[in-house]
């Protein structure tokens, strides 16, 4: 299971993390394949949000490696790397699970700052932009406009012009992913993005995930707590518990796994599982 | 919330065991802050050192002290609470500061322009001109730093360091050594930029270390360089001449040198030779830098590199999760910041005719980050009455002679504007923390441009 | 060796000095996680008001060694009685109304009360510095060697030895005050989690008042004992004193309160033994790299602990 698949775009192999004496990941490894929609979940304090820390470059796994392969071939080790250049070079973008937008900038300025380093190529690392060149101007009506192509999708092209700290709180999740997609990224992380959305909000992510994952080339990988959202849109799912896998495969597998159901109810008894698997098969199958 | 609701709110009941008992509180605190810092004074005698004591100072202090406190009780603070206006949603609304703050600027450059014809001869408004568009540069160079990129720098003040020395040692021991005597009347000229050039290069080897550091860390060992730089001022004399200071030449205007007879700067141009030329020369030469340090840092704003600031100041995790490349945007930060303050120190030098390290304490400092931080972060229109409002006030404190009268004798007024100073850094953090222009200007806009309210923005990590 | 033990004896004295500042430093940040930049200044106002008080007693190095032990003790506790109130006033004032503001404000607002602190003594008892005759004299002859340029006496003054026990006796004091009381076990409520700590019924802002007038008391004391020591006090020396003992704090680990102590006594050696051992003009100047070092370096300091960047 964990040899590295040829057609993958991210294979995590024996990931470990330990902070001091605690293990938080212990020898994980899972595939995430283009096109397709991954999801990470698993009980609180599973270690999924330290995977995505891992595989951002936020932290330094303690052990294992993170392969990152592009459509067009290149290949990066993201362990070895800082998070800017993961997100700059091997083009992987996140979102965070407490929403982390620049409050005090408008919409589209978040959007700006996302396509930060191209538009620094554009303004000759600044010199061409102070003296007014030609080039930069151009540069920035095509940020400008790939931002408004983003905005619509989303739907706050009416709201480019205000603060993103004035935003109610499910157009703050939109606009963090469309902001990490105008990164134009391969790869795509999303921290509980459904978190704190109502049931109508929740139905419009997952238009748009799926939107994102058919209309882009981009693999995504989502952690999230809504099932409805996971089981909707997900095309393979991994489950961690203590920060080690224990299942891996496409939603109707990991839904009947009985390791999945001990870990999210905590029963031991066989009996008491098969009644729990067959609640739980209900309401996945219901929200589904 | 109607009048009529208003005016039933009635005033509280007075109560005045309570009331006595706060005076009773207040009389306390205040004696022993009083006593015996202000009531009594050393005084070095002929033989030995003896008290002398101020009584009837402190007696006039606790009498005004009190009678004000007793006024409070009785007419302000038991008063109804006043009805609380509903929060206006930050951006949507457009105020007359708004439609008003894109003519300011322009009015205020041409009075800046005209400002050396409208004193009509007067050396004093020329003088104060230069002094305040001094320290409107440097906040300016500052407010990169601060407002912009959120980096909270307390030893900006060794980058001016930095720019007057380069250019008192340059124009002084190395370019005469190295080109000749001849070069001297033009070494402002060529040392102008290098001196940018000197701090800008300082400013990254002063950020480098601290990048990692956030908040009051990231203040207290900027402090701590800002002080090793003038301590290594005072103390390497072979270099610097230590605490006497350099002489340094005056600046020319383009090689000719504002002095009487031949060759001179009126005698080229055929006029009368009148000292108050040299003045308003330097006048437009630190007009013109000024100008230039807000056309670069406001275009600087609207560049990616600008942006890049903000989003730091905004949120650094969030700028590394986006490609950007938090050091190298820290650091440009730190060295613009820097250049802008080199130029300053460089024509600081020139005008003083003179440098010392004394000129480069905290306390400036201090005083440059008073002016960015009333101006309100990030406002470069703010810091321009920020500076007036202080400098001026500054100023002001040599006129105010009549003070004299209810002082004790032996002090003179001017030793109260640093006091002034301080108080005033704590009433405006106490009344107006966010400083005279709160709200923010985006950058870039689809439809039209929204102040985005300072609640919403950040002061970043430090 | 000898004259290492001398230094060792110097340092230890000055660095006493340093961690009873250093204290107040950590204990503020701790509790509310500001540098109050004008504790060096309140250590300024107790010098200066314990100068004063010596002055008004007439107290000289004549006087017999009972008296001027008692007289000391009286002239410590005015001089620690008006720094508190120096600090609970600038808390009352500058601070407390800040609460909540942005983050900049309380530390631009201290820098403010530092230069209003050191400009009202400035006025009010002029700039120049009035040196005093030493009031607590004698000492001990340790060790005396002979060398070719004479002999080299390793001395332990009555006042060192002063400064070291009054300051173990402060601390002592302090320690059970701080682990024994109702005060001390808020105190930590409090560095926890402010809210949390007022629901339970603890109030806030007179441990955070106690906080201060506690700091200001042991910097006063530090105060009367730098004034002893070097004779003289002006109004200018809370500024490098009070960067060394937060360079203290920091190098003992915020927060930590023998951390703070231990800090000091580092940050005294070090600068004893720069300027005996190398230039005695840069010996500040070693002092600020210590602390650039270190926060650069050691963040947590050494009895600190390390903190995790969340994201």
């Amino acid at each position: 299971m964990a040899s590295p698949d040829k057609n993958a775009v991210l294979s995590v192999e024996h990931l470990t993390m330990r902070f001091g004496g605690l293990t938080a990941i212990s020898d994980l490894s899972f595939d995430a394949y283009p096109g397709e929609i991954t999801a990470l979940i698993g009980p609180n304090g599973a270690g999924k949000t330290t995977v995505f820390n891992c595989i951002t470059g936020f932290y330094k796994p303690t052990e294992g490696r993170i392969a990152f392969k592009h459509p067009d071939g290149k290949e990066f080790l993201l362990e070895r790397m800082d998070d800017f250049k993961i997100a700059q070079n091997a083009k992987v973008a996140r979102t965070f699970q407490n929403i982390r937008l620049f409050s005090g900038m408008t919409v589209l300025e978040n959007l700006m700052v996302a396509q930060h380093n191209k538009l620094m190529l554009a303004s000759g690392y600044t010199v061409g932009g102070i003296l007014g060149l030609g080039g930069f101007r151009r540069a920035e009506k095509a940020a400008i406009e790939l931002a408004k192509s983003w905005l619509e999708k989303v739907r706050l092209i009416d709201r480019a012009d205000d603060p993103a700290g004035d935003l109610p709180y499910g157009d703050q999740r939109r606009l963090e992913i469309a902001r990490a997609m105008c990164t134009g990224p391969s790869l795509l992380c999303l921290d509980e993005p459904a978190a704190g959305l109502n049931p109508r909000e929740s139905e419009e992510l997952n238009k748009l995930l799926k939107a994102i994952r058919t209309e882009n080339d981009v693999a995504i990988l989502l952690i999230e707590h809504d099932m409805s959202v996971v089981m909707g849109i997900s095309d393979h799912i991994v489950v961690l518990d203590y920060g080690q896998k224990i299942s891996d495969g496409d939603p109707a597998s990991v839904k009947s796994d009985p390791a999945v159901i001990r870990a999210y109810l905590g029963v031991e008894d066989e009996e008491e599982d098969a009644i729990a698997a067959k609640a739980i098969a209900e309401a996945l199958g219901d929200q589904s | 919330m109607t009048a009529q609701d208003v005016s039933t709110l009635k005033a509280k009941p007075i109560d005045f065991g309570a009331v006595a008992k706060d005076l009773l509180g207040t009389a306390v605190v205040a004696m022993l802050i009083l006593v015996p810092i202000i009531s009594h004074k050393s005084v070095i005698t002929q033989y030995s050192l003896v008290l002398e004591t101020r009584w009837p100072t402190i007696a006039i202090i606790m009498a005004v002290l009190l009678s004000v406190r007793l006024a409070m009780h009785l007419f302000v603070w038991n008063r109804a609470p006043k009805p609380v206006a509903a929060r206006s949603a930050g951006a949507t609304k457009v105020t007359w500061t708004d439609t008003v703050a894109p003519y300011v600027l322009p009015v205020m450059i041409v009075l800046a322009i005209l400002l050396p014809i409208l004193a009509g001869g007067e050396r004093r408004p020329i003088d104060l001109g230069i002094y305040i568009l001094t320290y409107i540069m440097l906040a300016w160079g500052l407010n990169v730093v601060v407002g912009l990129a959120g980096l909270l720098d307390l030893g900006y003040v060794a980058f001016y360091a930095v720019g007057a020395y380069a250019y008192a040692l340059l124009s002084t021991v190395y370019f005469p050594y190295w080109f000749g005597d001849g070069i001297v009347p033009w070494a402002f000229y060529i040392t102008l930029p290098l001196a940018g050039l000197l701090a800008a290069l300082w400013g990254v080897i002063l950020g480098f270390p601290v990048l990692r550091l956030r908040g009051d860390y990231l203040a207290i060992v900027t402090l701590a360089f800002g002080e090793i730089i003038r301590l290594v001022l005072i103390n390497w004399f072979d270099f610097t001449n230590g605490p006497q200071g350099i002489t340094v030449p005056k600046a020319t205007f383009f090689g000719l040198p504002f002095t009487a007879g031949e060759g001179g700067f009126a005698a080229f141009f055929g006029i009368e030779h009148n000292r108050i030329y040299y003045y308003i020369f330097l006048y437009y030469v630190i007009l013109a830098l000024a100008l230039l340090t807000y056309y670069v840092t406001n275009r600087l704003r609207r560049l990616p590199i600008g942006r890049a600031w903000e989003a730091l100041r905004e949120d650094e995790i969030a700028c590394r999760s986006l490609g950007i490349n938090t050091t190298n945007t820290k650091l440009t930060a730190f060295a613009i910041g820097a250049m802008f303050g080199g130029f300053a120190g460089s024509f600081f030098a020139a005008r003083q005719g003179f440098v010392s390290p004394e000129s480069f304490v905290f306390i400036e400092s201090a005083i440059i980050l008073a002016i960015v931080v009333l101006g309100g972060l990030g406002s470069q229109l703010g810091i321009v009455f920020a500076a007036i409002a202080i400098m001026g006030a500054f100023e002001l404190f040599r006129e105010l002679n009549f003070l004299e009268a209810v002082l004790p004798a032996g002090t003179d007024p001017v030793h109260f504007r640093m006091l002034a100073v301080g108080l005033a850094m704590v009433l405006m953090m106490r009344f107006r923390p966010r400083g005279f222009v709160t709200r923010r200007q985006p950058t870039v806009f689809l439809k039209e441009r929204k102040a985005v309210s300072g609640d919403l923005v950040k002061e970043g990590h430090g | 060796m000898e004259y290492f033990l001398q230094q060792l004896i110097n340092g230890i004295t000055l660095g006493s000095i340093y961690g009873l500042i250093a204290i107040g430093y950590t204990m503020v940040y701790g509790i509310i996680g500001m540098i109050n930049f004008a504790h060096g200044d309140v250590f300024m106002v107790g010098s200066v008001a314990a100068f004063l008080v010596v002055l008004g007693m007439g107290l000289t190095g004549g006087s017999g060694l009972l008296l001027i032990l008692f007289s000391l003790i009286i002239v410590a506790v005015i001089a620690m009685v008006v720094a508190s109130a120096y600090n609970w006033t600038i808390e009352r004032l500058a601070y407390k109304p800040l609460r909540g503001s942005f983050r900049l404000a309380p530390l631009i607002s201290a820098i403010g009360m530092s230069i209003v602190l050191q400009e009202f003594v400035r006025v009010s008892q002029e700039g120049r510095p009035k040196p005093v005759q030493p009031i607590v004299t004698g000492g001990y002859e340790l060790m005396t060697r002979v060398t070719e340029a004479g002999e080299f006496i390793v001395r332990l003054t009555n006042m060192q030895i002063f400064i070291i026990v009054s300051t173990l006796i402060i601390m002592a004091v302090f320690t059970a005050l701080i682990q024994k009381t109702s005060l001390g076990r808020a105190q930590r409520a409090c560095e926890q989690d402010m809210k949390m700590a007022s629901l339970l019924g603890i109030d806030v802002d007179r441990t955070i008042s106690l906080t201060f007038i506690m700091g200001a008391a042991l910097a006063a004391f530090a105060g009367l004992m730098f004034f002893l020591y070097y004779g003289v006090t002006d109004f200018f020396v809370g500024f490098l004193a009070g960067i060394k003992a937060f360079t203290a704090a920091v190098l003992g680990g915020i927060g930590s309160l023998p951390g703070a102590m231990l800090g000091g006594l580092i940050i005294g050696l070090i600068e004893t033994m720069w300027s005996a051992y190398f230039t005695v003009e840069y010996k500040d100047v070693a002092a600020f790299t210590v602390l650039v070092v270190v926060l650069i370096f050691l963040p947590q300091g050494l009895l600190g602990k390390p903190e995790v960047e969340k994201v």
